[in-house]
């Protein structure tokens, strides 16, 4: 039989959390708590944070190693992000509906044929303006516990309607912005990393308009929004963006 | 098998190289070593993919070549100019003397990038691709003098027919060798194999290759195949005569030998 190192798994720091629905099942292999998991032990996560973080650095069009990295160190902050979205009532029940945003459930001629400034026709306009489309985002793999896998996961779906609501395209300079808003509202040390080191390959140029206007702004913007998880974005494709920003507490960009 | 090798293709010798930290390639050098082919031998490489034996094969078979040649110029040092001349233009034909190897591997994409290698390398002559199952070879009985396989055997899900095969394909006197990972006796290097194995292994998949599952694979496959003797034993049943290992690495990796008679 295969010689395998048995460990006690850390639940990923909820001692808080009463909704234990999972058996906790000591041996890997036995453990896949959603499709797609993978068990893996803390020696594993540390070794695949730093690996994936140095990976990112190096060649960053490794989105897969964001994600990766995203995953291994959010023990603290994923939690701290289910339990808002618990604690609202937007929120909350977005965790019991578990939308998902693909473009298999998104009716994009529909919200093509929203009014200008609505969220849905803007998102729309956003997605075909800079050729990206929602089903790119990773499934998580590393998360050990099957809510906390939803919570990024709908995080990283919900990063294109970021780019929507602060306005920022999908470039360099762009991505660094909204890393630097999301590392205000998740705390994910993903996107803390990704916000400080994001800004390393661009320009003087374009570090001074960050620095000075662009970096600032975020950060306020974030600091004062509401948890931005617990919007449920899909009933709301008809409001216009303006609205939503004043709802949410994003300032106007710049 | 197919679909792991299919998306570890490319990324096959940087992954290699990090798993082993470089390690494997002075274990293909010692099985070319052990293997001491003289120019005109015939080698089959099996799941020879991307081409590391083929290639050793070679430079040792010109190295070999190269040496013989001195020493002839050296006898033939009185003779007239135009002589020597001439003979260069021969032996240059065959710098090789003759040596060829096939690579043969179940997998396209492994084969696709061994030719590219071999072309970013300089390898040009000697060299020969075919697609081909370690189990039903598409070769004629009696044809090489050495047939080798290099961390492919494990792979292969029926080893026996595997092993059969190889005699089948073997001219007598001809002779088969494995490299493949083995069980390691020492019990305190065992479990930090097992350690660096199953800890370390499908992390360096997952970040250089973005692909976890192909190496968590590979490494219970390594736990999977038979150790030393029995491996042997079932060399033996295939026919092989004077079959013997050598435990490299004290038996992280083993060269089976043996020979058709």
């Amino acid at each position: 039989g295969t010689a395998r190192l048995s460990r006690a798994e850390p639940r990923a720091g909820d001692g808080r959390s009463e909704e234990e629905e999972e058996e906790e099942v000591k041996e890997e292999g036995c453990y896949q708590l959603y499709p797609g998991h993978i068990p893996t032990s803390p020696l594993q996560k540390a070794l695949l944070a730093a690996g994936s973080a140095a990976m990112a650095l190096y060649d960053p069009y490794r989105h897969d190693m964001v994600a990766v990295l995203g995953e291994t160190t959010g023990c603290l902050a994923l939690p701290n992000l289910r339990d808002k979205m618990k604690h609202h009532p937007e929120g909350y029940r977005i965790l019991q509906e578990r939308p998902r945003i693909r473009l298999s459930t998104l009716d994009m001629a529909r919200l093509r044929g929203l009014p200008d400034g609505t969220l849905g026709r803007e998102y729309v306009r956003f997605l075909e303006d800079n050729k990206v489309s929602p089903d790119t985002r990773m499934p998580p793999k590393f998360v050990d516990d099957e809510e906390l896998a939803y919570v990024i996961q709908r995080y990283r779906e919900v990063h294109d309607l970021m780019h929507t609501l602060l306005g920022m395209p999908t470039n360099m300079l762009g991505e660094v912005v909204v890393k630097w808003f999301e590392a205000v509202q998740t705390g994910l040390p993903m996107c803390v990393l990704g916000a400080v080191f994001g800004p390393v390959r661009l320009s003087a140029r374009k570090l001074q308009v960050l620095a000075t206007e662009l970096v600032p702004w975020a950060v306020r913007s974030g600091r004062n929004a509401s948890c931005i998880l617990n919007v449920y974005y899909e009933q709301r494709w008809e409001q216009p963006v303006e609205s939503l920003r004043e709802e949410i507490g994003i300032f106007p960009p710049p | 098998v197919y679909q792991v090798f299919e998306s570890v293709a490319k990324k096959y010798d940087v992954m290699n190289d990090s798993m082993t930290l470089g390690i494997h390639r002075v274990w293909k050098d010692i099985l070319v070593h052990k293997m001491n082919p003289s120019p005109g031998t015939l080698l089959l490489d099996v799941a020879g993919g991307t081409g590391d034996i083929a290639f050793r094969f070679i430079n040792y078979v010109r190295s070999v070549r190269e040496r013989q040649l001195q020493r002839k110029l050296r006898h033939h040092q009185n003779l007239s100019w135009q002589e020597i001349a001439e003979s260069y233009q021969e032996d240059k034909s065959k710098s090789l003397g003759d040596s060829q190897v096939v690579v043969c591997d179940i997998n396209k994409e492994m084969l696709k990038v061994g030719k590219q290698k071999a072309q970013y390398l300089g390898y040009s002559e000697g060299l020969s691709w075919v697609l081909g199952n370690a189990e039903e070879l598409p070769f004629d009985d009696d044809k090489f003098d050495v047939y080798t396989i290099a961390f492919g055997i494990r792979n292969v899900t029926r080893i026996d027919l595997a092993l059969q095969e190889a005699y089948r394909v073997l001219k007598p006197g001809g002779r088969f060798l494995c490299l493949e990972f083995s069980q390691v006796s020492n019990s305190l290097l065992s479990r930090l194999y097992d350690l660096y194995s199953f800890q370390v292994i499908p992390v360096l998949g997952e970040v250089i290759a973005g692909d976890w599952k192909s190496y968590q694979y590979l490494v219970e496959s390594i736990r999977r195949f038979p150790p030393q003797e029995e491996f042997k034993a079932m060399i033996e049943d295939a026919g092989f005569f004077k079959v013997d290992y050598q435990n490299l690495n004290s038996g992280i990796v083993a060269i089976h030998s043996g020979f058709k008679l």
